[in-house]
């Protein structure tokens, strides 16, 4: 196999750890030296080799650790993973689109064998060598939804289109930036945006909608998110933010370069042929602040940014309180040199730090 | 974010197709069948879709939208079904006329603005003629999954009742047809009055039955998302007319028998688009100045915007000067 799979945690003590390859092919989200909302959408049709955008769904040295780490979460809390009835058709939908692509884009890790709607489906990495019937739930050990997305990184939203809207009818969502699907299952795309602040003042949702709406089959979209994470933590729920709120007041001045990740989601968008729902990824990537710095461009970068963000921002992603730590440590990273364009670290030539 | 910037296209993505058969339904309407050229299947795709099938009318290109009519889980041909219309701008005539066996051309991938409601109890499809076609999927699509359907078609004639033997014959209680010239009609107040909770209503025709069901449907307490409607408005001829298209820097004149949209590509201009019907809004483009009347045809600016914003694939303008952000 290509892939090495890290044996990690993302819990109690946090084995979790980033080797250079993933550090190098991080989705840093910032394209420039500073960040506001914007729908900045582009076409999900590969990317540079070997980045997190080359492939449809990518697979990294994560996904053995956070498969497992789903599948504690879901145990301790099955609502996590919920499909309302007139879903279940997305389900094979989504089910074939994750391995139709998987088996095409690695396939020395997954293979699917189709024989009419007798399938085949070989995942190496988990060791699953099922066969069943496509369309017959009753083959499967779960949902058609549910046995996918156990078996696929990141998480996954399930819009049902109509009424020129679309509605969180279904999802597996154990990697989420503080929010519920328990909480937002059924609501319409207004509704479970209501929280985030700017955003709809700016017109910035009536737009997205619109561009979502009109993704068509074959022609997916993907854009990136991000937020701030203390200890690499994949479920930070509402349901358990008893458990990790209070680590965010555990970050010292010695600490907070391994503590202190930045997270940030790729997500994605693809509209599904047979019940034109569309399917929502959303990939969580995670890194510490020790390590985005070894890109001098990265550290530059991510010191302004963090420093010139508006407060409500700054509040909305959780981090305000510990703002002022993070920029004494960012801000040595900082030599003020300009920045190259662009997301990609540049490191060949990118100066090294000046100070 | 800038990944991989790419440049997005105009219009769904495109399929190179042959066409397998030119089958004559009756004097107004001939169904083509299309194989895919790379000898790849077909994406499967939701009943109610449409594709843009891409003509070459001696030169002349013309894009039109047909609902895909085969059975969505037939992912060896797409068919559509086209009704000849003697007075329209020639795409369909172009259909009958010149198109034979083995033809190649374009069809974009399937793109669906009229699709079935999955929580629906109960579906009843209403058809007027040619709008039979989306149903046709809609019915295979929900037979595969048992779903609970009726159909009430009204047609003009039984010599022009394109597919009515084969919907009689293989669900003869759950089809309905009604010939006009035989005074018959769908009586939709009681046809509405009798449905569970839980029912969506679909309908396809002409433009007045479609306002006419809506307008039922609404009177006799159903909610608006309870009854769907699928309306593609052909581009009409009009006096010519001639914008300016600041981003592009060229003034061009849009003839009579070609909508603004069409002027635009004939042009060189890479304007987006989708539905080519005044559905979808891919379109939908910024009025800078204008002195005159504006046309609109399309179904999806809100009034407020008449004026502020322009339909190219429908809507036109009569009057001094126009000048629109593309």
């Amino acid at each position: 196999m290509t892939i090495q799979f890290n044996k990690e945690t993302f819990r109690d003590d946090y084995s979790f750890k980033n080797s250079d390859w993933a550090i190098e092919r991080f989705p840093f989200p910032f394209h420039e030296d500073s960040y506001m909302y914007a729908v900045n959408m582009e076409q999900h049709r590969g990317g540079p080799e070997g980045s997190v955008y080359e492939k449809r769904f990518d697979v990294d040295e994560h996904y053995v650790s956070e498969m497992a780490d789903r599948a504690m979460v879901l145990a301790d809390d099955p609502l996590r993973c919920q499909s309302l009835p007139h879903m279940t058709l997305a389900g094979w939908d989504l089910l074939e689109l994750i391995m139709v692509s998987k088996s095409e884009d690695y396939p020395d890790l997954f293979e699917l064998h189709r024989d009419g709607d007798t399938w085949r489906w070989i995942n190496k990495p988990m060791g699953i060598d099922d066969t069943f019937t496509f369309m017959d739930e009753t083959t499967l050990p779960y949902g058609p939804m549910e046995y996918i997305t156990r078996q696929t990184q990141g998480d996954f939203c399930v819009l049902d289109q109509r009424e020129d809207n679309l509605w969180m009818d279904a999802g597996m969502v154990t990697t989420q930036a503080d929010w519920s699907l328990d909480f937002d299952i059924g609501m319409n795309f207004f509704e479970w945006h209501a929280p985030v602040p700017l955003a709809h003042e700016k017109g910035i949702f009536k737009r997205a909608l619109k561009f979502l709406l009109n993704i068509q089959q074959g022609a997916p979209a993907r854009r990136l998110n991000w937020t701030m994470t203390v200890n690499p933590l994949l479920d930070t729920s509402p349901e358990n933010y008893h458990k990790w709120g209070i680590q965010k007041t555990t970050l010292t001045p010695e600490n907070i370069g391994a503590k202190q990740h930045l997270r940030v989601e790729l997500q994605s968008f693809f509209r599904l042929p047979r019940s034109n729902a569309l399917v929502f990824p959303i990939r969580c990537y995670l890194i510490a602040f020790q390590d985005i710095v070894k890109s001098p461009k990265w550290g530059r970068r991510l010191h302004r940014v963090i420093r010139d963000l508006p407060v409500e921002l700054a509040t909305y992603k959780g981090f305000i309180d510990n703002r002022p730590m993070m920029l004494d440590y960012l801000s040595a990273f900082d030599d003020g040199l300009p920045t190259s364009p662009g997301v990609f670290p540049d490191n060949a030539t990118e100066p090294p730090l000046q100070k | 974010m800038s990944a991989a910037p790419q440049k997005a296209k105009a219009g769904a993505e495109k399929i190179d197709v042959t066409v397998s058969a030119v089958v004559p339904l009756n004097d107004l309407v001939t169904r083509f069948e299309f194989t895919r050229n790379d000898g790849q299947r077909f994406p499967t795709f939701s009943a109610g879709a449409h594709t843009v099938v891409h003509m070459n009318d001696g030169g002349t290109p013309r894009l039109n939208p047909y609902s895909l009519m085969s059975d969505p889980a037939d992912t060896g041909t797409y068919a559509i079904s086209v009704r000849r219309d003697d007075q329209g701008r020639g795409g369909s005539l172009f259909m009958h006329q010149n198109v034979k066996v083995g033809d190649q051309m374009e069809i974009t991938y399937p793109v669906n603005l009229f699709s079935l409601d999955l929580r629906a109890k109960k579906h009843v499809f209403l058809a007027g003629g040619i709008g039979i076609t989306p149903f046709m999927a809609m019915i295979a699509q929900l037979e595969r999954s048992n779903g609970n359907w009726e159909l009430h078609y009204s047609v003009r004639t039984e010599a022009l009742g394109t597919y009515v033997d084969q919907l009689t014959y293989k669900y003869p209680n759950k089809v309905h047809i009604y010939y006009d010239d035989q005074k018959q009609g769908i009586a939709l107040e009681d046809l509405l009055d009798g449905q569970p909770l839980g029912t969506n209503v679909y309908v396809c025709g002409p433009k007045g039955m479609i306002d006419w069901v809506h307008a039922t449907a609404s009177a006799a307490g159903w909610p608006d998302a309870n009854v769907h409607s699928e309306e593609f408005t052909a581009p009409q001829p009009g006096k010519p007319f001639e914008v300016r298209l600041c981003k592009s820097d060229k003034t061009i004149t849009v003839g009579e028998n070609e909508s603004l949209l069409e002027a635009m590509e004939r042009e060189g201009v890479d304007a987006p688009f989708l539905c080519r019907g005044g559905a979808c809004g891919q379109c939908e483009t910024d009025v800078v100045s204008s002195d005159g009347e504006f046309i609109h045809r399309d179904h999806w600016l809100e009034p407020e915007d008449h004026g502020k914003k322009i339909m190219p694939c429908v809507s036109r303008f009569v009057g001094k000067s126009l000048e629109i952000d593309r």
